[in-house]
């Protein structure tokens, strides 16, 4: 049943406020969710004040100066700072998107920033993406096929076949979509999200491909693809631009036309 | 916090959907059936505000003709079962404990076969009348 109780830790209390001394009047308030699971205690709002001429554009060089600064303790993942690898993903402003991509003078006052929804918490602002990852390999995410391609060569596609996979392959696997879709929260054990099942698509959308019945017959199922309800959070967070609620579409077309 | 993570493994997650439930089948029927209501909303709905404006004797008239009952028997046969098929999905999200959540569907079915027989009958006995 619903639980309307909320377990232990949940309640975020008011952390430390790091306030700046300084003339500059280009100061933002950024403020932080912060859990350790090495105490016992509540998740909290660390507050820190950081001098914006003295900070690169993104959110990312926020939280970088601030670990660097001001918190050694503040932790979170990051790595190629340009969008490619979706290593920092988390919530920024009230919307899942990457640190990196997300430039500052977009957000207007303070800014909050929040680890991915309804994930369990590794600590402050890296989330557990254990079982997202094992539902990523359960829909075998690599080229199958039954045949060889001839002697000495690669396998052909021609630019329209390719075509089909643009937008597809450019998912970098931050799980933003995943973490911002309501049935995910509710059914994320059975539900796979969308981007488990972009990706499955890209797999099925791949005229390389030869194994696409058993890929359609593996998603065939209530839970791992009809939870979704087409309410788009995914392609509005997308920090790719991406359309995961398309490629959901186009997998229960394809469910539809083979029956 | 390793507990939760170790206890995800592949097969695991392979097996998550314990009962191969059909997906397919219940979506086309939930937007055929959607499909279809909208013809038959958009004659009935204004047909019943029209019947309120006149007199008791003018809606019976109404009821009586052998259209109107057939496009009631479609509307009520239509709109229940609809209606059970989105119920059915929104105790799938919400509802999590298995016994209460098979419990709960098949009361919403029994619930749905009841009103919809009974609504056919009020029909058919206002025909007859």
């Amino acid at each position: 049943m619903a639980e309307f109780a909320l377990p232990k830790h949940s309640k975020i209390v008011k952390g430390i406020d790091y306030p700046l001394e300084t003339d500059s009047k280009n100061t933002r308030k950024v403020n932080v969710y912060r859990w350790s699971p090495d105490d016992d205690q509540n998740p909290r709002i660390d507050s820190y004040t950081i001098d914006l001429d003295k900070c690169g554009p993104m959110v990312l060089d926020a939280l970088i100066k601030i670990k660097q600064e001001i918190d050694s303790s503040l932790t979170f993942r990051r790595s190629c700072r340009e969008g490619i690898c979706g290593s920092c993903s988390m919530n920024i402003d009230g919307t899942n998107t990457l640190a990196c991509l997300k430039s500052i003078d977009d957000i207007e006052g303070e800014i909050n920033i929040y680890p991915l929804p309804h994930m369990e918490v590794v600590k402050d602002l890296v989330p557990d993406l254990s079982k997202a990852y094992e539902q990523l390999t359960s829909i075998k995410p690599w080229l199958q096929t039954n045949t060889k391609p001839e002697e000495g060569k690669s396998r052909k596609q021609s630019p329209s076949e390719r075509e089909k996979i643009d937008g597809l392959w450019e998912c970098v696997l931050c799980f933003s979509c995943s973490t911002s879709c309501p049935s995910y929260w509710w059914n994320g054990d059975k539900y796979l999200g969308p981007a488990v099942l972009l990706q499955a698509y890209r797999w099925i959308a791949d005229s390389r491909d030869e194994n696409t019945n058993e890929r359609l017959d593996d998603l065939e199922d209530s839970f791992k693809l009809y939870r979704c309800h087409t309410i788009m959070n995914c392609t509005k967070t997308c920090p790719k631009g991406l359309n995961p609620a398309k490629a959901i579409g186009e997998i229960k077309k394809l469910q539809l036309e083979r029956k | 916090m390793d507990k939760k993570v170790a206890q995800y493994s592949y097969t695991k997650v392979e097996n998550m959907s314990s009962v191969k439930s059909p997906g397919v089948g219940h979506w086309k029927l939930q937007r055929i059936s959607a499909i279809g209501m909208i013809p038959l909303l958009l004659w009935f709905i204004p047909s019943l505000l029209f019947s309120l404006l006149g007199s008791y004797e003018e809606a019976i008239a109404w009821f009586q003709s052998p259209f109107n009952t057939t496009g009631l028997f479609l509307l009520f046969i239509t709109l229940f079962f609809h209606a059970s098929l989105g119920l059915q999905v929104v105790i799938e999200d919400y509802v999590h404990n298995e016994g209460l959540k098979i419990a709960s569907i098949i009361l919403i079915k029994l619930l749905s076969i009841l009103l919809g027989v009974l609504s056919l009958l009020c029909v058919l006995k206002i025909y007859l009348s």
